[in-house]
């Protein structure tokens, strides 16, 4: 299970419809071991694609060391579908690599309406979890 | 002393769970090469036709090293390396 405050969940959607059509990214971090999202990170897209997205690299350095330094870790990666379902897609699944956060994808393919879902991928396995939004 | 290497949680299997490991070298080649003498299969995991594999970053001190010289990039004791796996997906 996700448990996400509200002010975090609707920082991730306003950041997927600002950026729409291109793929919205970003972080939330937490206490190392707490598993609770505290920190939202929007992350700039370096592909800037409505069907790709990456973090670029030198941002991602220093956001990992600055969480590394607040002795957090990311908890959440999150990232939008534009067009597509709000589900984990291949190349998403084969490129998942922290297997020990919730991977929350949001879909703006229509508005106003956003999808928001919550996956753990681990070892290529999708597996969804419910998300519990708290005020 | 020697090069501090960093490994994302993902790589650990390769280091017995170890988040930091230590090398030598003169170069990064050179460094991944003593490293999977320790920790055998590591080298596989970054290094893919002679160059860094596509998907994951590595760092030396604070610099990408695909922004210096890849593979060749030159380091040396007491610096650090960390590999990080790129954060990307897709449709």
């Amino acid at each position: 299970m996700l448990t996400i405050s509200r002010k975090l969940y609707d920082q991730i959607v306003a950041h997927a419809r600002a950026d729409h059509p291109d793929e919205a990214c970003g972080v939330l971090a937490g206490s190392a071991g707490s598993d609770r999202p505290e920190r939202f990170i929007a992350m700039l897209n370096a592909a800037r694609s409505p069907t790709f997205y990456e973090f670029d690299s030198t941002e991602q350095f220093r956001v990992w060391q600055e969480m590394e330094d607040r002795d957090e870790e990311p908890v959440v990666i999150y990232h939008s579908h534009t067009a597509t379902e709000a589900y984990p897609s291949r190349t998403d699944i084969s490129l998942a690599a922290v297997p020990d956060a919730h991977y929350v994808l949001v879909s703006t393919r229509d508005e106003p309406a956003t999808e928001f879902r919550s996956y753990r991928i681990v070892a290529g396995m999708v597996t969804e979890e419910p998300v519990s939004v708290v005020e | 002393m020697a090069i501090e290497v960093r490994i994302p949680t993902i790589l650990r299997t390769y280091t017995d769970g170890a988040k930091q490991v230590e090398g030598t070298g003169a170069t990064l080649d050179e460094l991944i090469t003593d490293l999977e003498q320790r920790h055998g299969g590591l080298r596989d995991r970054l290094v893919e036709g002679g160059g860094l594999r596509r998907f994951v970053n590595v760092y030396l001190n604070d610099e990408d090293v695909r922004f210096l010289a890849g593979l060749e990039t030159p380091v040396r004791d007491g610096d650090t390396v960390t590999v990080l796996p790129a954060v990307a997906g897709g449709i």
